[in-house]
């Protein structure tokens, strides 16, 4: 078996390590390792984005990085969203607009949700589809997913 | 996944050492949106993984108005359309950089990437065709040079021998009334391999073209640049029956197979509408640039 390795990296903003093989993704050292289950495995090969989480400055599919990759990195998942004042406004507005069934696509969703509003805070509807070509639900037909997204944009920019 | 092994080489020489020594056993790690899954799927057998986005000509883009464009071969997309100056000066490249996959793989997969995994429906190999990119090359015997449209030699095959990996590809400075453009057809509209793609380059001269270029994605067993276009474009005047021709030639030149994604007359359809209208959204940003 190749060596194991230690890698040390940030997680939703504490230091984490982890000691995996050099096969293991991202995902599973994030699941397995760390016991951060909110991030989901979906087809495991890059299409559907269920498992979404920004690695420093953008959005990735964890299920398409190495954890050995990411010795110094700054990783946010699903967990991190919240702040200490409840919920991240995507968050809140997922839920006002019910914008989940299944719920196994959602955490990807909300991380690339809110990667999309802190580069472009007021969105047009195109541009919001457009961004989350790369996060598939089979359940609510991505409507209330939009309408949540661009509810939680008005939110941001109002509390401004 | 398969147990692999992972190195992470710091330089050229390093780098160079790992791959010569595990030969066809070993494959670089840049963005891994194609490395990976073909490893967890059993597409690809190797042993190790070499990562190469710690060498620092790997992971740099160096862009000045008088030299040109120098692209580390493990750049991710973002990076390049990030960056205004680069967007600025070669929308073409910036039309491929924009569809790969989503934001999601955006943000790992590279142009670098793309070139070596060879495919001929490669959305970034056409563009950098069409701009006259060079790819350097470096290995156990030093450094060389090989031209886009030469690199790749079969599907999912180029010309890199045993220790030999991409470390940049260069594109020519930027020219005043000239630019690019990269069209390419899906059924739908993003998240998706091309049916058919087409990518052109044009300079203008005193309002004529003074010359072209123009390639062709998933039409043959490698990206295929279609130099009698250029021949039959230079010194012309813009109509829309020089532009018709054009698409003709695409049309003849094209050698494309029947597959789940399309038949051969539809995609020497598409060549001929795509490299017309590639063209035409070239000449229109290169008369915005004059």
């Amino acid at each position: 078996m190749a060596e194991k390795r230690r890698v040390q990296f940030i997680v939703n903003g504490d230091k984490a390590e982890v000691y995996c093989s050099p096969r293991e993704s991202l995902l599973e050292a994030l699941r397995d390792h760390l016991y951060l289950t909110g991030t989901k495995e979906g087809c495991n090969n890059g299409n559907c984005g269920a498992c979404t989480v920004q690695l420093n400055d953008r959005i990735v599919d964890s299920c398409l990085v190495l954890a050995v990759e990411c010795e110094g990195d700054e990783v946010l998942t699903v967990e991190g969203l919240a702040g200490e004042n409840g919920l991240h406004p995507v968050q809140q507005a997922f839920l006002e607009h019910a914008a989940l069934q299944c719920g196994v696509c959602t955490p990807g969703f909300l991380v690339a949700s809110k990667a999309l509003l802190d580069a472009n805070p007021n969105p047009t509807e195109h541009e919001l589809r457009y961004f989350l070509a790369g996060n598939l639900c089979r359940c609510t037909g991505y409507d209330k997913i939009v309408h949540a997204v661009m509810a939680a944009a008005q939110t941001i920019q109002e509390n401004e | 996944m398969k147990d692999i092994e992972y190195a992470a080489p710091r330089s050229l020489d390093e780098a160079a050492a790992i791959l010569n020594e595990r030969g066809s056993r070993a494959r670089p790690l840049a963005g891994g949106t194609d490395i990976i899954v073909q490893v967890r799927e059993g597409c690809r057998d190797i042993d190790i993984l070499v990562d190469v986005k710690k060498i620092p000509e790997l992971s740099a883009v160096q862009f000045n108005r008088d030299e040109g464009l120098t692209l580390g071969a493990a750049v991710p997309c973002y990076q390049i359309y990030n960056n205004a100056e680069v967007a600025q000066a070669y929308p073409g490249l910036i039309d491929a950089a924009i569809l790969i996959g989503a934001a999601q793989i955006q943000g790992r997969a590279s142009f670098g990437g793309n070139l070596c995994n060879a495919s001929p429906a490669a959305d970034t190999i056409c563009p950098l065709i069409v701009h006259s990119a060079v790819c350097s090359i470096y290995g156990p015997d030093g450094s060389r040079a090989v031209p886009v449209e030469e690199f790749c030699s079969a599907p999912g095959q180029t010309v890199l021998k045993q220790g030999e990996f991409l470390v940049s590809i260069a594109l020519p400075p930027p020219k005043p009334s000239a630019a690019g453009r990269y069209l390419r057809f899906i059924p739908r509209n993003e998240m998706d391999i091309a049916v058919a793609g087409a990518a052109a380059y044009v300079e203008l001269e005193n309002g004529m073209i003074g010359s072209a270029r123009v390639a062709l994605a998933a039409v043959a067993p490698t990206p295929l640049f279609v130099a009698e276009i250029g021949e039959r474009l230079a010194g012309q005047d813009i109509t829309d029956e020089t532009l018709r021709e054009a698409g003709e030639i695409a049309r003849a030149a094209a050698r494309p197979i029947d597959d789940m994604r399309g038949t051969v007359e539809h995609r020497k359809e598409l060549c001929a509408v795509l490299t017309r209208r590639a063209l035409k959204g070239a000449i229109e940003r290169a008369q915005e640039n004059a």
